[in-house]
């Protein structure tokens, strides 16, 4: 434990991550941050894919097409999470009163599952275009003649995508995969920072966000530096698991 | 202006800069949070400064929110390249006072270089806060400001209500005002209006070990019945609509009052100028409620904002320069302008006495009332606290009234765990301050 200005410190083996571990704030923050990173991974994936694939066998226009996709790629995280700030605004949000004139009862402010749907939806919007660009040339990659044979023996459009061209796209899927998840757990920090600061009551904190709580708002440097390291030894370990189980699936 | 007075002043403002770094003028920085028109202010003190003498040069750096101006200065004290004078907010100052040997204190600073301090010069809600147990005081209050009730005087007027003096009276009113279509309250900072100046506004204390300035070896004391009966009403109130919410941040509950969908709302003194510019409807300012069931005689809130503070390691020159600022800051004049720009209050007997004096308060009444409200009896517990890792204290505070608010949990079980919340990072601070 040391103090903020480093005159001090002492030695006390382990118990910074004693204190860490035992607390249920942060049990609830690894929670989340679980579930924000498959939601954000899956449904920027399957969305990207949907329009990826869409885009292919459009022919007339598919410059417009491409060119408004891939637009928001060039948009940092913060600048997405301000955008989404301002969409969301209770006082003048168009989004945000949107949703109510729909009829539902929307607070982000307040409920925290609202909040959880705001921060996921701006995290996957900006994640879509890169996503998508990666799926659209692996779809250019795959070639004409696999192409036309599938469609003489397959004459079902659903059925030929999933038996021919996803098999055939999974080297992209996989490699997006390992990428997606860690923009979720790291590089969301700039549009949860902006729409919720990890409100409301903690619901949208994730693991990156409270380091920088304790540690740079808090100065508690032997808490935070302990969350540090079980952070790196949790994404080491997510990043063995696709390594060892899902890239044995993947033909290259 | 035209191309040739252009350049002749280009050419002057080149030459007098260049003249101050030829007569070798000691460079001073000062770290800040302060942003808008608050951030200017603060460039026009500066600018005095320098303008006032020529052998030190002042440059004022905004290093963003208060926490990051507090983290910014850590690292730079670390790495031996500390600000001369870095602004620290309230619940920082535990963490920059506690650390041994980094701070020095102003009173010794002044002292050492020749300038008397005496801290009952200081208006008295001012002169603890930043002060040790013994009353030396250790950061010059800078940003004073005190939690007060805005109220939009159409919104009033149209409901037939008078601004509310307790509660109580907030209760009554509160239907009138849903009646005339607007939300009766919101506020803008959970922790510091209805928690630390609550306990100071009814004489409850905050935290064992005299609110902490005795010791770190402290417990939290928020777990009572006064204020777990406050957000129990505050719950009500926000279930009957009489309450709006607009999340944590502050600018988002303010623009609801300036926008006129709140007809009150609970801010800072320091608002004062901000919205002034901001609200295109007349309001009036009063003082922080309370209720009457809980004291009888409410007692003075303490300042909230915060204060300057020099780090140890620079040179006995630039000391003596940090000294002359901190002068020249104290002067009724400065004061007064700061005073008037912000609404943050005016810090010394001497300037309060000025802004009586030119007839500020005639044309300005509402400018006087944090100043009158820091000025009220003071009791046991209206000096501050003294809290460790308090900013993490506080976020315990906002995420457990969220989810009172939102119904996830009752009010019991949310200062429970504030209470177990709380009590573990004063734990820790101790261990790692001693």
């Amino acid at each position: 434990m040391e103090d903020a200005f480093g005159l001090s410190s002492e030695f006390v083996g382990l118990r910074n991550f004693t204190d860490v571990l035992e607390d249920p704030e942060y049990v609830s923050t690894v929670l989340f941050t679980l579930f924000f990173s498959v939601m954000v991974t899956l449904f920027s994936l399957s969305l990207a894919l949907l329009l990826a694939v869409q885009v292919n066998e459009v022919l007339t226009g598919a410059g417009v097409y491409k060119t408004f996709l891939m637009w928001a790629y060039a948009i940092a995280p913060p600048a997405a999470g301000l955008v989404g700030s301002l969409l969301f605004s209770p006082l003048m949000g168009d989004l945000y009163n949107g949703i109510n004139a729909l009829g539902f009862d929307f607070n982000h402010t307040r409920d925290g599952s609202d909040a959880i749907f705001v921060v996921v939806l701006i995290s996957v919007w900006k994640q879509l275009s890169i996503n998508f660009i990666f799926f659209l040339s692996g779809l250019q990659g795959i070639p004409a003649s696999v192409q036309e044979a599938a469609r003489i023996d397959c004459p079902g459009s659903i059925k030929r995508f999933w038996t021919v061209t996803f098999p055939l796209l999974a080297p992209t899927t996989f490699f997006l995969l390992v990428i997606n998840t860690t923009y979720a757990f790291f590089e969301t920090f700039g549009v949860i920072d902006l729409t919720t600061r990890g409100g409301p009551a903690g619901s949208t904190t994730t693991l990156v966000y409270k380091i920088y709580q304790d540690g740079f708002l808090g100065a508690d440097l032997g808490g935070s530096a302990a969350q540090s390291v079980i952070l790196m030894l949790f994404v080491i370990c997510l990043t063995i698991i696709q390594f060892r189980y899902v890239d044995k699936k993947v033909h290259y | 202006m035209n191309i040739r007075k252009l350049i002749v002043f280009a050419g002057l403002s080149v030459s007098s800069f260049a003249a101050s770094i030829a007569q070798g003028a000691t460079e001073l920085t000062l770290w800040h949070a302060m942003g808008g028109r608050n951030g200017e202010v603060v460039e026009i003190l500066v600018d005095r400064f320098n303008q006032s003498q020529d052998e030190y040069r002042l440059t004022a750096v905004n290093k963003g929110g208060y926490e990051d101006t507090m983290t910014a200065g850590i690292a730079a004290f670390r790495a031996r390249k500390a600000p001369h004078i870095i602004q620290v907010f309230d619940a920082g100052a535990a963490t920059v006072i506690n650390a041994k040997g980094a701070v020095y204190p102003v009173q010794d600073l002044l002292e050492d270089n020749g300038i008397a301090f005496d801290s009952n010069d200081y208006i008295p809600g001012v002169r603890h806060f930043y002060a040790d147990s013994a009353g030396k005081m250790i950061g010059m209050p800078f940003n004073s400001s005190t939690p007060l009730l805005y109220f939009n005087k159409e919104a009033l007027a149209k409901a037939g209500v008078t601004p509310p003096k307790t509660w109580e009276e907030f209760e009554q009113a509160a239907p009138k005002l849903k009646a005339a279509g607007y939300l009766a309250l919101a506020q803008s900072h959970s922790p510091w209006i209805f928690s630390e100046n609550f306990h100071s506004r009814h004489n409850l204390p905050m935290a064992t070990g005299n609110n902490g300035y005795d010791s770190t070896d402290v417990k939290i004391l928020y777990n009572n019945d006064a204020l777990k009966m406050h957000w129990g009403k505050v719950k009500e109130w926000m279930d009957d609509g009489y309450y709006g919410y607009y999340g944590r941040a502050w600018g988002d509950n303010q623009d609801a009052f300036t926008k006129g969908q709140v007809a009150m709302w609970l801010g800072s003194s320091g608002s004062f100028g901000n919205l002034q510019k901001t609200a295109d409807f007349e309001f009036g300012t009063t003082y922080l409620p309370y209720w009457s069931s809980l004291i009888e005689e409410p007692k003075s809130t303490f300042i909230g904002g915060a204060a300057l503070f020099s780090f140890t390691g620079h040179d006995a020159d630039e000391y003596k320069g940090i000294a002359e600022f901190y002068k020249f800051l104290t002067q009724a004049e400065t004061q007064l302008l700061w005073h008037k720009e912000t609404g943050y209050v005016a810090i010394t007997n001497d300037a309060y006495s000025l802004a009586k004096e030119s007839g500020y308060y005639q044309e300005a009444p509402d400018a006087e009332v944090g100043m009158l409200q820091l000025s009220l009896a003071g009791g046991e517990w209206t000096k501050g606290y003294r809290l460790g890792y308090y900013v993490q204290i506080r976020e315990s505070l906002y995420k457990n009234y969220e989810k009172i608010l939102s119904g996830q949990t009752s009010v019991d079980d949310a200062f429970n765990s504030i209470e177990r919340e709380s009590n573990k990072l004063l734990s820790r601070f101790n261990d790692t301050y001693n």
